[in-house]
């Protein structure tokens, strides 16, 4: 088991402006010793990718609110895997109806959290749900 | 409940719900905004205070009590509920359903490539047409938005800012063709970019250019709109981020002194335009804490309006606002109890002495509101109007020991935000210095903690768990998209791309000037230039805005 600090990229995918949510998880996680880095807003899946690639994260954390996760998860994961980044682990946060849940899960969304989830429920799975890599 | 649970990880039936501990009380006694409030409130509290002065009578400065003598008696609030999904014909429908149902104002919600200034077929539109809000291109599109409503009998507030002053010249163009008379038409442009560079970011342009056109907007209003207002100047957003009832009424009074100032450097007069200048406030949950915002907002405006900027007309001291519920209270767990939190929100705006309201939908944490949801919330209000007395007298409040004495500290407390701000050079510079913006994450960031440590109780959520059934919600899905492509591709073919050229090169040269934009946007939005094609126009003069991330 590493010791090496757990990454994580917080991202704000697509046009959304509503950044509440992301910064209270970007700053709970690095009070809870994870390094992370924050996108900022307007990120394409093809931005968010590359900033995962480069920062060499091991979560990437969506805030959605928009309506539009349907088409940015599956791209996100697809450009993921074309990458081979496929350890990656890829949680979304936001307003994502319960009929959609599945289809983000098939496309390999490892969690999904809607309102009212407390931090460190956030903070507890990102720690389980790490893979230790070399 | 954060994750989906499968079936066999439901709790037994009739499982004690999770709560506190009966025999605990909360450790603090605060406002939802962290203000300490005491055990009692007694006369003592009011020593020195000079009711007369400070509070006056409804009607006459400083407006504590309410901006008009007979309130409520004489004309209830503008029943005002904020709606917008899909394509035009949709949120048409919508609209005319609401207004059948007794909603007494239109207020439209555009989706977010029209917010940002994109058309429905831009590549970063791509799975975002008619999600948030409706989606429009075009002038085309307005048209279809209000068939068969009479734009001269029926307001319409919109909320849309960067991109406010297009939008607006596509409503007066379809007003025009109503055969509506500008000089008596009226509604509401919420057109107020500095939140948005605190708040609710969808800004485009820099703040330099973003303000010439918010006061290209007030001149033309002033000039040639004078029942309309051209803006509402908000803190319902800056609520919604995260902050405290004290810094959205401060950040919100501080923005409106930036636009006055503004107007003036302009040189309009203040009693020109200042009569016209509108409002918008969140209706959070603390009951008290909101009405006593409400009054303080009022008291302080009319103070601001008299000694710093000199008005003279009783009409620029008197602050006219709209008020909506919170969203950012409304639950996805037990959705149904999101309509008593509206309710007693709605109650609170209404006892503050809003001109103006929408209350929230019970499904607003899952989707757009449908129409038995929107139905409900406007329900809400029409009880609230007409069963509950609480309209029969205006200020019912006033007077208590408790709610002058927190509309004082909250008075105060603004007051010392906006000397700090003018201390940093304005909002602008506050804006660049990221200042606003640390407040308000700082705060958003305590309330968590707060809750998560269940010192703040959100029923259903930390406390009173349940299991529950999913919500039938409203759904949007890409036909929208592919609609308003067909649309667009129309619209190039039948227009002259000729004389959308022409237009779009004088916008652009005027833009690269001093003139007022809104009469070459009116003449480019009328030959059919795309939202998306003005505001790249706009862009390529005044360049886009980056913003500094504080987390």
């Amino acid at each position: 088991m590493t010791d090496k600090k757990i990454r994580v990229l917080i991202a704000k995918p697509g046009l959304d402006g509503h950044d509440r949510g992301a910064k209270i998880i970007a700053r709970a996680l690095r009070d809870a010793g994870m390094e992370v880095i924050y996108t900022g807003l307007r990120q394409t899946p093809e931005m968010i990718a590359a900033a995962a690639e480069q920062e060499d994260v091991d979560v990437i954390g969506l805030s959605i609110l928009s309506g539009a996760h349907n088409t940015i998860c599956p791209e996100l994961m697809a450009l993921l895997r074309a990458k081979g980044m496929t350890d990656v682990a890829v949680l979304v946060g936001g307003i994502i109806p319960d009929v959609d849940i599945a289809a983000l899960k098939a496309a390999g969304i490892a969690g999904i959290f809607l309102p009212g989830t407390a931090t460190q429920e956030i903070v507890d799975f990102v720690r389980t749900h790490v893979r230790t890599r070399e | 409940m954060s994750q989906h649970q499968k079936p066999e990880q439901q709790k037994p039936q009739h499982q004690k719900p999770d709560s506190p501990p009966p025999d605990s009380p909360p450790q603090k006694f605060t406002t939802v905004s962290g203000y300490p409030i005491r055990r009692l409130y007694t006369g003592a509290d009011l020593a020195g205070w000079e009711p007369a002065r400070s509070l006056a009578t409804p009607g006459e400065p400083p407006y504590t009590r309410g901006i008009h003598p007979a309130m409520y008696r004489e004309q209830l609030w503008t029943m005002r509920q904020f709606a917008g999904f899909g394509a035009a014909a949709d949120t048409n429908a919508r609209f005319r359903y609401l207004l059948s149902q007794g909603q007494s104002g239109l207020s439209v919600a555009f989706d977010l490539p029209t917010l940002m200034g994109y058309d429905s077929d831009h590549a970063l539109a791509h799975g975002e047409v008619g999600k948030c809000g409706v989606a429009i291109s075009s002038l085309a599109d307005m048209e279809v938005l209000f068939d068969h409503i009479p734009l001269a009998s029926v307001t319409t507030s919109m909320t849309i800012n960067s991109p406010a002053a297009i939008l607006w010249a596509m409503y007066l163009a379809v007003a025009d063709k109503q055969g509506a008379s500008l000089q008596t038409l009226s509604g509401t442009l919420q057109n107020d970019i500095l939140k948005e560079y605190i708040a609710q970011k969808e800004y485009i342009f820099p703040p330099e250019p973003s303000l010439r056109l918010v006061v290209d907007t007030l001149e033309f209003g002033v000039r040639y709109t004078p029942k309309f207002n051209p803006i509402s100047i908000s803190g319902y957003h800056i609520r919604e981020a995260g902050s405290t009832a004290i810094q959205e009424l401060a950040f919100t009074l501080r923005d409106a002194i930036e636009y006055v100032e503004r107007a003036l450097r302009r040189g309009l007069a203040v009693d020109e335009f200042a009569p016209r200048l509108s409002f918008f406030f969140n209706a959070h949950n603390d009951f008290f804490e909101e009405i006593a915002k409400y009054r303080a907002a009022r008291r302080i405006w009319n103070n601001i309006m008299r000694e710093r900027f000199g008005a003279q007309n009783a009409r620029s001291w008197a602050l006219r606002f709209h008020a909506q519920t919170a969203g950012c209270s409304l639950t996805a767990q037990q959705p149904y109890n999101n309509v008593i939190r509206t309710a007693v929100q709605a109650l609170a705006a209404v006892m503050g002495g809003t001109q103006s309201l929408h209350t929230n939908s019970l499904d607003e944490a899952w989707a757009l509101p449908t129409e038995h949801a929107a139905t409900l919330a406007l329900r809400t209000q029409q009880i609230i109007a007409h069963e509950t007395g609480v309209t029969n007298t205006a200020d019912p409040l006033g007077g208590s020991y408790f709610l002058e004495t927190l509309t004082n500290e909250i008075e105060h407390g603004a007051c010392e935000y906006i000397a700090k701000i003018d201390s940093l050079g304005g909002m602008v510079s506050a804006i660049e210095q990221s200042y606003p913006q640390r407040e308000i994450a700082e705060a958003a960031y305590q309330y968590q903690l707060a809750v998560d440590r269940r010192e703040k109780i959100i029923v259903g959520v930390n406390a009173y768990t349940a299991q529950q059934e999913p919500l039938e919600v409203l759904h949007i899905d890409d036909r929208v998209a592919h609609h308003q492509q067909v649309g667009l591709r129309e619209l190039r073919a039948n227009r002259s791309g000729e004389e959308v050229g022409r237009r779009l090169n004088s916008l652009a040269h005027a833009a690269a000037g001093n003139e007022n934009l809104m009469p070459f946007l009116y003449d480019a939005v009328k030959a059919y230039a795309t939202l998306g094609e003005i505001c790249d126009t706009l862009r390529g003069v005044f360049g886009t805005y980056q913003e500094v991330a504080v987390t």
